[in-house]
Formats: C-alpha cells, sequence, structure tokens
C-alpha cells in the first residue's frame, strides 16, 4: 500500500534503469536529504552532529569502499583501517606543504594516494583469494602502521608523533582547526558523503560494477566471457582504497582534529569497518550505511542516551553493557539476517508492498 | 494499539535525539567533569586515580559544605583512555558550563588544547600532556604542574648522576627509555637527546606498542643485548606491571629501572611479588595515609560509603595520592579565582585566571592538611608548570616510600626547550590564537 506502483508507467529505457524506480523512493531520498541538510544543522545539538552524525558518515564512506572490495568484488580485506591513515597522511602532507590549496581539494587528492598504495597491495589479488587474500591485506595493514609510524617525515616530525590538523578554511569559514564549527564541519563531510555515494552507485550499476559482481559470482565464468580479472580487481582496490583514504581524510581533518595512528588506524579500526559492512549488508550501499550508523553510534547511544531517558548508569558499567550489546546484536543479526540489515530493509520494503494482502 | 506503539517509539527516539544535556544546576555550585577510565586497557592505572579525584571532592563538599560554601557537582565520564571516547566526553559536557577540565590522557589532551581556546574552558594536564603546554603565553588555557615530563627526564638524568657520582661520570653510560609507544611515552624523548650529547651517555630507546603492552619479550631481549645501565619506564596501564615482570625474569637490577611518575602504580610493583622489592618511579607527592587530608577523606567519605574504592585500604596508595593532588590544585584554583573574583560561583574564565595565580605555600599545604605530602607550588601568566623538584619513590615490598631528596629539573635545560618547542607548536598551527588574555598580577 505505501509502495503502490500501480499507475507508475516507465515509456523509456532509462526510466527502467532508473536506482530508485519508484517515487516514493525517490521522495523517501529527497526527505532523508533535506534532513541532513537542513534540518540537522539548524536544530541537532553539538553533541549529536559531532558524536553522532559525523562519525556515522565518515564510516559511512569507509564502508563503502570496503563494500566495493568485498561485497561487489568478493575480495576479502582486513587493510581498511591502514588506507584509511594512507589518506589521512597523505591530505596531511599535501596540506603542510602546500597549504595555499583548498583543504577540500586535497581531501579528495589524498583518495589518489590511498588509490595507488590500494592498487600495490592489491596485486596478490589475481593469484590468492578468500583467507589467503585477507591475511595479504592485514599484511598491509601491518606494514602501513608501522610506516606511519616510524617514518617521522610523514608527521613532520612531530615530537609526540600525531598529525596536529592546521586550521583551513573555506570562502573564508574555517572548516578544520579548533574553531570550525561542528556545522561547518558536518556539512562538509556530508557533501562529500553524498557526491561520493552518487558516484559509487553510479559505478556499481554500471558496466564497471557489473565486472565486479560477475568476478564476484564466479571469476573463471567472468574470465570467459571476457573480462579481464587483474584490471577489474586492480580497479575495485583502486576505488575501494579510494573511498577509504577520503573516509581517514574526512577523519582526521573534520572530526578528530589530528592523532595518531597506533589510536586511529590500527587493526581494529579494520576490523570495525569491516563488521559494519557485514552487519549492514554486503554489496549494498544502503548497507554501507545502515551498518556505519549501527557499529559507531550503537555505544553512543548507549552511553549517553540511556541515562538520559531517565535510566542512571555509571560510565564503566555502560562502557562494559556496550561491549556485550554489541557483541550479543552482532551474532543476532548474523543468525537472523546472514544478508545484513539492507536486506532486513529489503524485506520490510517487499511486506508494504503487497500490505495489507500478504500472499 | 499498534498507533499507540508507534507513538511510543517515536516518543523514544525523539527523546534520544533531543538528549541534549540538562541546563547547568543552580547559582551556588561549579560543575567539575571527571574524565575518567574505570575499563580498558589502563584501568589498573586509571581506577585508583578516579577514585583519589572523587573522594577529594566529596570530602570538600561532606566536610566544609564545598569551596567556601560552593558546593561542588562531580560527574564521571568514562573514557577507556580512548581519545575518540574522551573528545565524546567532552562534548557531551562542555554545554554544562565546566569550571574546569582534566583530559586524563595524553592522547586526548593534545586533541583538547586547540579547543580549550576557542571553547574558553581551562585545562588541568596535571603533570601529562604537551610538555610545550607548560608556556602560558602561548597556551593560556592549559595547565601542567607541577612538573612537565621533560622535568621528569631530566630529574631520571640527575637522579642517575648522582647515583654515578656526578655528572661528568655519565660519559659512556647507556640509558635505555622503555616506553608506550604513543604520544604519551614519546614526550621525554626529545630533551633525553639533548642531555644525551650534553653529558655523553648513549641513549636507547624500546617503544612498546599499545598491542603489545603484556608481550614484551621482544623488547627485552633487545635490552639484554643493549645492557643499559639504567631503565626509565615511561609506560602506563597494563605495560608497568608486566615492564616489572620482566625486569625480574631477564635479571635486570630492579632498582636501576625507574618509572616516571605514572609508572608508580602500587599493582605495577606489586606485580613483581617480592623481587621487586627496590623498584622506583618519580613523584611529587607521598603515599600512605598519615596525613590529615587523607584521614579526613576516610572519615567523611569512605565511613559514610560514599567512596567508589574497592577496599578500603586501596586508599592511600600512591595513585590514588595522586588523585587526591590533582583534585587539590583544582579546588585550590578555584579558591583563588574567588579570591580574585570576589564571586562566589565562579566561571571557567575566573578559574583559568585562579590557576594562574596559583600560590600554594607550605603555610597553605598545612591548612589544608598536606603538610609534608607534596612541595609547595606556584604558576604564573607566563609560567603554567613551576618546574617544581621531584624525589624518587622505593616500592619497599608494600607499599611506597620516599628514597631520595627532592631533586631540582635541569630547569636551564628544559625551559628553553619548552619555550622553542611551544613556539614551534603555534607556528605549525596555523592562526594559533594570539594570548589576549589579561594577566592578574597578585602577587
Amino acid at each position: 500500500m505505501f509502495y503502490r506502483e500501480v499507475g507508475q508507467y516507465k515509456t523509456t529505457y532509462q526510466a527502467d534503469m532508473a536506482v530508485f524506480p519508484i517515487l516514493q523512493d525517490r521522495i523517501g531520498i529527497a526527505v532523508i536529504l533535506a534532513i541532513a541538510f537542513i534540518a540537522i544543522p539548524l536544530f541537532a545539538s553539538e553533541f549529536i552532529i559531532m558524536s553522532v552524525m559525523v562519525p556515522f558518515l565518515v564510516f559511512a564512506l569507509a564502508a563503502i569502499g570496503l563494500n566495493i572490495l568485498t561485497g561487489y568484488t568478493g575480495l576479502i580485506s582486513l587493510g581498511s583501517g591502514a588506507f584509511m591513515g594512507v589518506g589521512a597522511y597523505a591530505c596531511y602532507k599535501l596540506t603542510t606543504l602546500f597549504p595555499g590549496v583548498n583543504i577540500i581539494v586535497w581531501i579528495i587528492v589524498s583518495g589518489f594516494f590511498s588509490a595507488a598504495i590500494g592498487v600495490v597491495f592489491g596485486i596478490p589479488s589475481l593469484r590468492i583469494k578468500g583467507f589467503y587474500l585477507a591475511v595479504a591485506t592485514l599484511a598491509a595493514q601491518f606494514f602501513l602502521q608501522w610506516c606511519f609510524v616510524r617514518i617521522p617525515w610523514l608527521y613532520n616530525y612531530n615530537v609526540s608523533g600525531a598529525i596536529e590538523v592546521p586550521e583551513r578554511t573555506l570562502f573564508g569559514v574555517a572548516i578544520t582547526g579548533a574553531r570550525a564549527t561542528p556545522e561547518m564541519r558536518y556539512l562538509v563531510l556530508l557533501t562529500i558523503v553524498v557526491a561520493l555515494t552518487w558516484l559509487a552507485s553510479n559505478l556499481v550499476h554500471g558496466r564497471i560494477g557489473r565486472s565486479w559482481m560477475a568476478v564476484r559470482d564466479m571469476d573463471i565464468a567472468a574470465e570467459l566471457m571476457g573480462i579481464k580479472l587483474l584490471p577489474t580487481k586492480l580497479l575495485a582496490f583502486a576505488v575501494s582504497s579510494f573511498y577509504c583514504g577520503v573516509a581517514g581524510a574526512c577523519m582526521m581533518f573534520l572530526w578528530y582534529g589530528g592523532g595518531e595512528a597506533n589510536d586511529a588506524f590500527n587493526v581494529n579500526q579494520s576490523f570495525n569497518v569491516l563488521f559494519m559492512v557485514i552487519i549492514g549488508g554486503l554489496g549494498s550501499l544502503l548497507g554501507s550505511f545502515l551498518g556505519s550508523f549501527f557499529i559507531s553510534t550503537l555505544p553512543t547511544l548507549l552511553k549517553f542516551g540511556v541515562p538520559a531517558i531517565g535510566i542512571p548508569l555509571t560510565g564503566a558499567f555502560a562502557e562494559h553493557l556496550t561491549h556485550v550489546m554489541v557483541g550479543a546484536l552482532i551474532i543476532f543479526f548474523l543468525i537472523v539476517e546472514p544478508h545484513g540489515l539492507a536486506r532486513l530493509w529489503q524485506i520490510a520494503k517487499q511486506k508494504l508492498r503487497v500490505w495489507p494482502f500478504p500472499y | 494499539m499498534k498507533r499507540f506503539k508507534w507513538t511510543m517509539a517515536a516518543a523514544l527516539v525523539a527523546g534520544l535525539i533531543s538528549a541534549a544535556p540538562e541546563p547547568a544546576a543552580a547559582q551556588d555550585t561549579v560543575f567539575i567533569p571527571l574524565l575518567t577510565y574505570r575499563t580498558g586497557p589502563f584501568a589498573s592505572s586509571g581506577i585508583p586515580i578516579a577514585d583519589g579525584m572523587r573522594d577529594y571532592l566529596e570530602m570538600i563538599n561532606q566536610r566544609d559544605g564545598g569551596i567556601n560554601g560552593v558546593k561542588i557537582v562531580i560527574e564521571e565520564c568514562e573514557t577507556g583512555y580512548d581519545t575518540k571516547k574522551g573528545v565524546e566526553c567532552y562534548d557531551s559536557l562542555r554545554s554544562r558550563n565546566p569550571v574546569v577540565v582534566n583530559p586524563y590522557s595524553t592522547g586526548i589532551t593534545l586533541q583538547l588544547i586547540p579547543r580549550a581556546a576557542v571553547d574558553k574552558v581551562p585545562m588541568l594536564s596535571m603533570a601529562y600532556g604537551l610538555s610545550a603546554s607548560a608556556e602560558g603565553n602561548i597556551f593560556p588555557w592549559i595547565f601542567n604542574p607541577p612538573a612537565t615530563y621533560w622535568d621528569g627526564a631530566s630529574v631520571m638524568v640527575a637522579y642517575m648522576a648522582q647515583r654515578e657520582g656526578g655528572f661528568e661520570k655519565l660519559r659512556g653510560k647507556k640509558l635505555g627509555l622503555i616506553h608506550l609507544d604513543a604520544p604519551y611515552g614519546k614526550e621525554p624523548i626529545p630533551v633525553l637527546e639533548v642531555l644525551a650529547a650534553r653529558y655523553g651517555f648513549e641513549l636507547k630507546l624500546y617503544p612498546v606498542a599499545a598491542a603489545d603492552m603484556q608481550n614484551q619479550s621482544s623488547v627485552w631481549l633487545n635490552i639484554r643485548r643493549d645492557r643499559p645501565d639504567y631503565l626509565y619506564n615511561q609506560g602506563w596501564g597494563a605495560m608497568n606491571p608486566t615492564a616489572v615482570r620482566e625486569a625480574i625474569r631477564n635479571n635486570f637490577p630492579i632498582d636501576r629501572l625507574v618509572g616516571v611518575w605514572w609508572a608508580g602504580g602500587d599493582d605495577d610493583a606489586r606485580a613483581g611479588g617480592a623481587q621487586a622489592r627496590g623498584y622506583r618511579s618519580l613523584s611529587f607527592h607521598q603515599a600512605g595515609t598519615n596525613f590529615p587530608v587523607i584521614q579526613d577523606i576516610l572519615k567523611f567519605v569512605a565511613d559514610r560509603n560514599l567512596s567508589r574504592v574497592a577496599t578500603r585500604d586501596r586508599i592511600g596508595e600512591n595513585l590514588y595520592n595522586r588523585g587526591v593532588y590533582n583534585s587539590m590544585l583544582m579546588v585550590e584554583a578555584i579558591r583563588t579565582a574567588q579570591q580574585l573574583t570576589g564571586r562566589k560561583a565562579v566561571t571557567a574564565e575566573d578559574v583559568r585566571r585562579g590557576f594562574e595565580s596559583l600560590n600554594i605555600t607550605e603555610a597553605r599545604l598545612k591548612e589544608i592538611g598536606m603538610e609534608g605530602f607534596a612541595a609547595p607550588v606556584r604558576l604564573n601568566c607566563a609560567d603554567h608548570n613551576g618546574h617544581n623538584n621531584v624525589f624518587v619513590n622505593e616500592w619497599d615490598g608494600t607499599r611506597y616510600v620516599r628514597s631520595s631528596d627532592w631533586i631540582a629539573p635541569l630547569r636551564d635545560v628544559v625551559r628553553p626547550l619548552i619555550e622553542d618547542a611551544a613556539k614551534k607548536y603555534a607556528e605549525a598551527n596555523a592562526g594559533w590564537p594570539r594570548r589576549t588574555e589579561v594577566c592578574d598580577q597578585r602577587s
């Protein structure tokens, strides 16, 4: 009833191939974008923006990156944390070497550095698959993290080994550094995320995405159909690392405002992103967003939201509870819906389509 | 029924989203949030500090009804020693007008330093954080008394010289720095490098990654190979007891393993059993319960079951007393701010001025029941640290006892380095605000 398609005629091939063929979906997207771009900066508190929305968007970007590799191309990676680090350190070096160029340009360009490193570590993917590839990417994680800690040039020989984000402006308004308001950071981040999501959506729905999925579903068959495996896999690695790199740069510059690799880009971060992709749904852009929201904001909501509705919880207890609940919920979801939250949403949509007359 | 459920769900969601913290409480209170960590790999060090900080403030509330009658609103926020969670805590507490914030982690401090000046909240990073932030002209909102890590490292060198019989005897010696591979652990390196060049000793670095805190065998393999004459331990949390145990296992003379003040937890030494006797750490206050202030905590807090300590005998442990000392500094700064402004409910800006005029004399220490507990502290506009003397504690098998005189940091080396580093920090952070805060010259 809510998803009644009756009367929505498609008269061109283009209309039939649209990403959102149903009017209700298009309205829904427009409403979500309006809330994200207008309502949240206007009405949400600084805490909600900085501790809920910004982490959610940063991780959504990283999850899209990993989803392109793992969900769409079927190559498991445990190096996404390190690729995020490449983006962050590249962006830091670029903006300190060329402070005149706008920081948003460097945030995007740093993605290309990450893509290049990703391609290098993606070369073994032609010969090895599955767990073996996962271990190879884990090597990338440790090697790159080692570089971030042990090559002082990367953090400009800072005594503490951390990168400190300088103030950078856009049209005279600070968007990084301490004086940047949460609203500005959020809007810049949101714009980047929306633009890159649109790009990713076009990629995965087009020829390139189809070749990725063909490789994922059966690489020999894909090769027989004329898809060249190495370029396809390497492209997946490049695009995936690009997204992770941009996410890492956003994380350091628009969210953390400084930090160091052992804390921000360690193997736990890689696992975090992997959990987001698995919980959200492999091979689904929507899943990247749902998974990221679930994993990155659940602890915050538990720790601050539960006391806010009047249930007293001490910090330490909330912390333990978070660990227990996140663990339990992950197991629960994997049993009840192994295809992730995105699949749950599809089921709900299907139910709404036929409601109130279930078959 | 269904509609009711939906309404409930919507209300719940709305409640969560609009969960803005309640507005600041009544006029005659000051809000002091405590960023603590009672969970995670650093909890063993974090818990006694959290208890000590809380209990002193609670004691002031119970015994005196607050600071000059102004009640302290205490609230803990759990950081897990995780930078991201710490910043999240800060964000959630900031709208409630805290008069002072203690990040209690070098990583969190580094994140919050640029924000302190923008948000106008004074930050107390008591003997931790960025050493360069001792320069008040560049960091008017950051305070790190009574000594920086650079002071600590220089005291370590001076102590080494004492044991060897003079600075000239240091030539050809080897000093190892076993440190947590994080901003906290790396802090003393630059000053040790300068001193190594000056006195001709060799500096060896032994970084321990946070993930390997409890598995240091590879690091100790290197230590066994290099055979340093002294080891300076800049570790934290689970790293310290492991270092003590490894030192014993590797036959490293335990009295030559000297921790920075944070590596002086009772549990750190206790882990080594009887053989840990002789383990040393720097300190700037005494351990034990033999002081009126600790007796008052026992009487007004522990006896009334207001403390969160696991067992009563943990009161008086070294790190517990460090928490007490930390809270004492905040309370004295607020008291000074009250004197300066003549107002009772002081603001964050007032407390910043209070810190700059902080002058805890011998007589004042006696008044607050801390005679002999710690040394006088005096800050001013330019010097937010004091570079005070520290002494060396020794583990006697059951508790820490003072084993050296007060040792002065090599201020002639440390202070210029700090001023230089502060200037570099401001240059690297383009647009670093110039100090506009007026200087109180009370004294």
